[in-house]
């Protein structure tokens, strides 16, 4: 009897023999775009350095990806990133984590390096919630979710994360949620071609925390959600505010060329060193 | 036009300015950091001088992206500083820890300022000298230089990046900002004359299934970005292959002892002390600027008759315990100073009680070097 092998199996660790992942956790898809969108550009591991950090959607490249991986503190993964890109400015580095490591204690590296542009991928698995410590609230929470450390309701406003990225000057911004892994995968492989900071968010269920958290607790019911509300950014601009509310809004949201980081350090060095352009 | 890395000769320097020198003597090719008194000269010279050899110096957004970016560079292959303050440190100290646990070379200059908090940033006290070693959280080993005028902040920044190469871990220079302002001769040696240490690295082309990188207590190869090796860095425990273990205690343990046993082990390939304490009855004990005055005191007392000695820390981590105990069996008094309120004196105490008497001698006011002859008056009465 042969064994019938995913035929993306060989991008995965040897040692790797299983997942941390729960049931119905969004983290597969998301780890499955990324390795579609190296497999049809034909790219390998070996083009790639990894950086995570703390928390669930962390542990897609580390260990499960068989390739340079750096597993870092919590938060702090991007700023690692950076001084990976300035050492190994050929390679294509990409950060997967989540939205408490990017966006709450990691916030400040996030904007900066956007604003930089340096060119890096940060995929951002967005499930509104602490998975991995049990269910507390993120700073992307909806308003009034209970939580076990809001067991009375949140009572922050939560960040819309690519808006940030967006206001920080990032030159690629998209957003999907796990529903649609093709546009996801296709983004994914416009960010590997391109120079920037390219930054995508992944809207995931977490059914065992935020799904429990909102009275599902089915990744099915989840992602029917994310297909039923899910409007592009273009439909998107023709409602108001309130119309939007429990709205997904998915595409690409911003593509442009700015001055990327890597390349305004080597005309900085030619300037230095008195070389003629 | 070109830009030598090392550009011998004799100069009237500031300390800071050989720091950053003898950085990019010793191959420093990426540094990173974030303004602070006293540090920021260090920076500033960087920022001018790297990009001249290829490097290059970034300032970042706050202390904690600073050695995240070293870090992340040091694991290119590159060889890589940050030069900050007690703030800056403070910061810090989780991602120290994470480049110890995974066993990354760098180098953090840390000139040191006075108080805690915000304190004044222009008085030069050294009073993080335990911070270094205990400020990151769980058991770990750490090695740190103590220089004493600014030569020195040239030799031991290329004997720190040398001791980051040899050992794949951290080094801190424990400076000061009496020692990083001081102005004095530095004596830059001609290139060949300085030693150039590169840290081990897997066999090009080995199976990366095969690479212990990780965890040997004689320093494993280290299986650098962008070479295929295919490198699972993480500082969650870990085995010697660098996979991650969360279930058993004993990988713990192994963990734990192995990074620790690497500095242990081979303390004495790390330890220096400089002394002359041959028969004298009382030694003085210091470190760093205070060394100085501990050293013209030392003079004074001789003339006055006085048998007295000085044993000098160069190294302050890994604790140079065995040469103090030494020290201490053939003094009979024994007087330590610090231009703090005793940080490393219980440590020197504990390996000198049972040898010699052992008392601590402050400063007269924290900020203010020791006089020597504050230092005479305390040898008279020790010696009464």
């Amino acid at each position: 009897m042969s064994a019938v092998v995913h035929p993306l199996h060989r991008f995965i660790r040897p040692s790797v023999t299983g997942t941390t992942n729960c049931p119905g956790c969004g983290n597969g898809i998301a780890a499955q775009a990324i390795l579609r969108a190296m497999d049809e550009l034909s790219l390998t591991m070996d083009d790639f350095v990894f950086v995570s950090g703390i928390g669930c959607s962390a542990w897609i490249p580390s260990p499960s990806f068989n390739a340079d991986v750096l597993h870092t503190t919590h938060g702090r993964p991007i700023a690692f990133a950076l001084g990976i890109k300035m050492g190994l400015p050929e390679k294509k580095v990409m950060v997967v984590s989540g939205d408490g490591d990017l966006t709450a204690i990691g916030g400040n590296h996030l904007i900066h390096n956007a604003r930089r542009n340096v060119d890096m991928i940060v995929i951002c698995l967005n499930n509104g919630i602490y998975g991995m410590t049990g269910g507390q609230a993120a700073p992307t929470t909806p308003m009034g979710l209970k939580t076990t450390t809001t067991p009375y309701g949140t009572f922050e406003n939560p960040f819309d994360i690519s808006r940030l990225v967006i206001a920080a000057g990032a030159s690629f911004v998209a957003r999907w949620t796990t529903h649609q892994a093709r546009p996801l995968t296709s983004s994914i492989k416009k960010a590997m071609q391109r120079k920037g900071f390219s930054f995508i968010e992944v809207i995931t269920q977490c059914p065992v925390q935020f799904g429990k958290k909102t009275g599902s607790g089915s990744a099915v019911q989840m992602m029917r959600d994310y297909k039923e509300n899910s409007i592009s950014a273009k439909d998107a601009e023709k409602l108001s505010a309130k119309e939007l509310q429990g709205k997904f809004v998915v595409g690409e949201l911003v593509n442009k060329d700015l001055p990327e980081m890597v390349e305004e350090i080597q005309k900085m060095k030619q300037r230095a060193s008195g070389a003629k352009k | 036009m070109t830009f030598p890395r090392v550009r011998p000769g004799k100069y009237f320097m500031m300390g800071n300015l050989a720091c950053a020198d003898g950085a990019i003597a010793a191959g420093c090719e990426f540094a990173a950091g974030y303004p602070i008194t006293p540090a920021t000269e260090i920076a500033n010279r960087l920022a001018e001088r790297l990009p001249q050899v290829g490097g290059v110096f970034l300032q970042m957004e706050d202390e904690i992206s600073s050695i995240a970016a070293i870090v992340g560079a040091s694991w290119t292959g590159k060889k890589v500083l940050t030069a900050t303050s007690g703030p800056g440190i403070s910061l810090m100290l989780e991602n120290i820890g994470f480049a110890l646990g995974v066993e990354t070379p760098c180098v953090i200059i840390n000139v040191q300022r006075g108080a805690p908090t915000t304190g004044m940033p222009t008085a030069g006290v050294p009073g993080d000298m335990v911070q270094v070693k205990r400020g990151s959280h769980g058991d770990y080993e750490i090695i740190a230089l103590c220089p004493a005028s600014p030569q020195e902040m040239f030799d031991h920044t290329v004997l720190a990046f040398n001791l980051a190469e040899k050992f794949r871990t951290p080094v801190f220079i424990l400076s000061d900002a009496f020692i990083g302002h001081m102005r004095e001769e530095v004596i830059i040696p001609e290139v060949e004359k300085i030693e150039i240490v590169n840290r081990k690295l897997p066999e090009p082309g080995a199976d990366p299934q095969k690479i212990r990188g990780f965890l040997d207590e004689n320093v494993a190869p280290m299986p650098i970005f962008g070479r295929g090796f295919k490198a699972h860095v993480t500082s969650s425990c870990h085995d010697e292959y660098g996979k991650r273990n969360l279930a058993d205690v004993a990988a713990l343990d192994h963990f734990v002892r192995s990074l620790c046993n690497k500095i242990l082990r081979h303390k004495d390939e790390i330890v220096l002390v400089e002394k002359q304490d041959e028969g004298a009855e009382v030694v003085l004990v210091s470190y760093g600027a205070v060394s100085r005055a501990a050293a013209m005191a030392a003079v004074r007392a001789k003339e006055e008759g006085l048998s007295v000695g000085t044993l000098r820390l160069i190294t302050a981590w890994p604790f140079p315990n065995e040469e103090i105990e030494k020290m201490a069996k053939s003094a009979r008094k024994v007087i330590v100073l610090e231009n703090n309120l005793g940080q490393l004196f219980p440590y020197i105490k504990a390996a000198a009680d049972c040898q010699a008497e052992v008392s601590f001698l402050p400063p007269r006011v924290i900020g203010e070097i020791h006089d020597p002859e504050t230092i005479l008056e305390k040898i008279r009465e020790v010696l009464s």
